[in-house]
């Protein structure tokens, strides 16, 4: 009893401690993505926090897709995808990190000359991750690869509003085998090199 | 010079015993939340006797009451004999086997069998444990094929009749309920993983989420008017809020790291989610208005992810990774955590102790339902494909 009231004051002052050492250790840079996709619902604008169109549950009407979405430009569309022409620069990541090696930096300089040669040229980066994590964390451990292999290009001199990011988590491996080997195939940044359709 | 030194150590045990001072009433708080902390995971199943029910009734009882913390034995060795038939209709007696009181007698009629004998399995939960049963109740969750493709299902929360509410052959994730008959879920149909909102009584859905990068986990508010969910348009993974058709987006957590898997405490005050602190996977919450975020500590195990808050408040559920996957429960401030089961993404059902989950089973996931005191569990039925990402109706 008489120690349990020593032990309160001090666990306190350790845990405010640690949290204020917490709070100092501060990773990179992250930049915006493009905000050419609308945000919400009815609301064009992508962004902040002005409220959006009033909920009706009987509005909206069937989901469109693809090239059928309206009051969005998405520059990203009418685009095909060239899977081929950067497929031998697919990033690999460490397990449980989107910390880009530095042996891959040679693959990212290949990535960005490919877009520097091509003005006409965007990218789609595509994360993954091997089946070793749970599902939304993997989802968003994905898209933090693909954002890493983003800011990487943008400081390479590549204008980030011509990168896209989407994340598939573990849900497409490149190899579906369940040992090492499958697994650091899995964890990667794909690049897909977008050209615009002919005619368009 | 001796008596200013030991002045100085009682004005710094005053100020100690200062600080300490609401002890005895957090010690009395301690003590209730040991006392459930030492029957979570280890507590004893009441044993029942089933007589007299064949069939369909008595899969369903044995289904029901194991899931919610009973057992089952013979008739002089339960706490409760429950006697009766199930062959055209089902009606049931419970009668203390102690006391030799009959608790109650009852038939039902209507619907179908299945549905009675839930009933049935209601009134003896409610009876025994004064506690609502669960025997009625949803669960929502995807199926996937190997390729990645699948489907967003409801079903019972035993299993059994399925229904499909999307027809996309996308990559679909992470559905979660919303009062009043709807769904909402991530699908990559639009060519970007975006959040819908579907309406399950009339079939109707939209996008709710459709910004740049990714869009997933949403959680409804108990109160369902707001939703968290996860953007990345800001540049990393995080959690945002705001109301269920969009308006009022405010950002909440702003890491250059990955947040995952929002969860609503059910006061709505607080968010609890997935993150990282120093390079190391932890369980946070930040309150749902905005401030700073706080890490809820789950000691004695590691790698925590997939939190779900239950009902009354008391527990946070997660999956921990060490080697395999396993649930687990903490307190829902922080502390010892209690390893469960092997299994991953745990959802509460409505009576804090029972919860839907999913497990590996020889390279496939099968849905589990598993009860957090006795550690009972079941397997409910397949949907061919990997089952996963289950949510329980609230």
């Amino acid at each position: 009893m008489k120690t349990t009231k020593w032990i309160f004051p001090l666990a306190l002052m350790l845990a405010l401690t640690l949290a204020a050492t917490g709070c100092k250790h501060k990773p990179g840079p992250v930049t915006k993505l493009p905000g050419t996709r609308s945000g919400m619902m009815g609301d064009g604008s992508g962004e902040g926090t002005k409220p959006g169109a009033s909920f009706d549950p009987n509005a909206g009407g069937p989901v469109q897709t693809g090239g059928g979405q309206t009051a969005n430009a998405e520059d990203f569309e009418n685009m095909t995808m060239d899977r081929a022409a950067l497929a031998a620069h697919t990033l690999h990541f460490a397990f449980d990190s989107a910390a880009i090696k530095s042996s891959e930096m040679a693959s990212l300089e290949a990535v960005a000359a490919a877009l520097k040669s091509d003005s006409s040229a965007k990218l789609l980066i595509e994360g993954g991750c091997d089946e070793r994590g749970t599902e939304e964390y993997n989802r968003s451990l994905g898209e933090r690869r693909a954002l890493a292999a983003r800011e990487a290009l943008a400081k390479d001199g590549v204008d980030p509003s011509r990168i896209r990011t989407i994340s598939y988590g573990k849900d497409k491996p490149a190899d579906p085998g369940h040992d090492e080997a499958a697994w650091a195939k899995n964890r990667r940044a794909e690049f897909v090199l977008l050209h615009p359709k002919a005619g368009v | 010079m001796k008596n200013t030194f030991l002045f100085s150590i009682n004005i710094g045990l005053l100020g100690l015993l200062a600080i300490a001072a609401p002890e005895s009433s957090r010690a009395q708080n301690e003590i209730n939340i040991q006392s459930e902390i030492t029957v979570m995971g280890r507590a004893k199943p009441v044993p029942v006797s089933l007589e007299g029910f064949t069939g369909e009734a008595a899969e369903v009882l044995r289904f029901d009451l194991w899931v919610q913390g009973f057992s089952f034995v013979a008739p002089d060795a339960a706490q409760y004999r429950i006697s009766g038939s199930g062959s055209g209709s089902v009606q049931g007696r419970v009668i203390d086997a102690i006391s030799k009181q009959t608790k109650f007698s009852r038939s039902y009629t209507g619907a179908t069998l299945r549905k009675q004998a839930h009933a049935f399995a209601d009134d003896i939960v409610e009876t025994i444990t004064g506690k609502k049963g669960i025997g009625q109740t949803k669960v929502a969750f995807k199926a996937q094929s190997p390729g990645g493709a699948g489907e967003i299902y409801i079903a019972d929360f035993d299993g059994h009749n399925p229904q499909a509410v999307t027809r996309d052959n996308a990559i679909v994730a992470a559905p979660a309920w919303a009062p009043g008959r709807a769904l909402f879920y991530t699908s990559y149909e639009p060519g970007n993983p975006d959040i819908f909102y579907h309406n399950l009584s009339n079939g109707e859905r939209r996008i709710v989420a459709k910004f740049s990068g990714l869009n997933t986990s949403a959680a409804i508010s108990p109160d369902g008017t707001r939703m968290a969910l996860i953007l990345s348009k800001s540049g990393s993974p995080d959690v945002w809020v705001c109301g269920v058709d969009g308006s009022h987006l405010k950002q909440l957590t702003a890491t250059p790291v990955d947040e995952s898997s929002p969860c609503w405490s059910p006061d709505g005050q607080w968010i609890c989610f997935a993150t990282k602190m120093g390079e190391r996977r932890v369980l946070a919450k930040v309150p749902a208005g905005g401030g700073a975020a706080q890490r809820i500590p789950t000691s004695g195990v590691s790698n925590p992810t997939e939190p779900d808050w239950s009902p009354d408040g008391k527990w946070i559920a997660f999956t921990s990774q060490m080697g395999g996957f396993d649930i687990c429960l903490v307190p829902a401030a922080g502390g010892a955590a209690t390893v469960l089961v092997a299994g991953e993404d745990p959802s509460w059902s409505p009576n804090s102790r029972t919860l839907v989950c999913t497990r590996r089973a020889g390279g496939r996931y099968t849905l589990s339902v598993l009860d957090a005191m006795t550690k009972q569990v079941k397997d409910i039925g397949r949907i061919s494909g990997n089952d996963s990402q289950p949510a329980w109706a609230k």
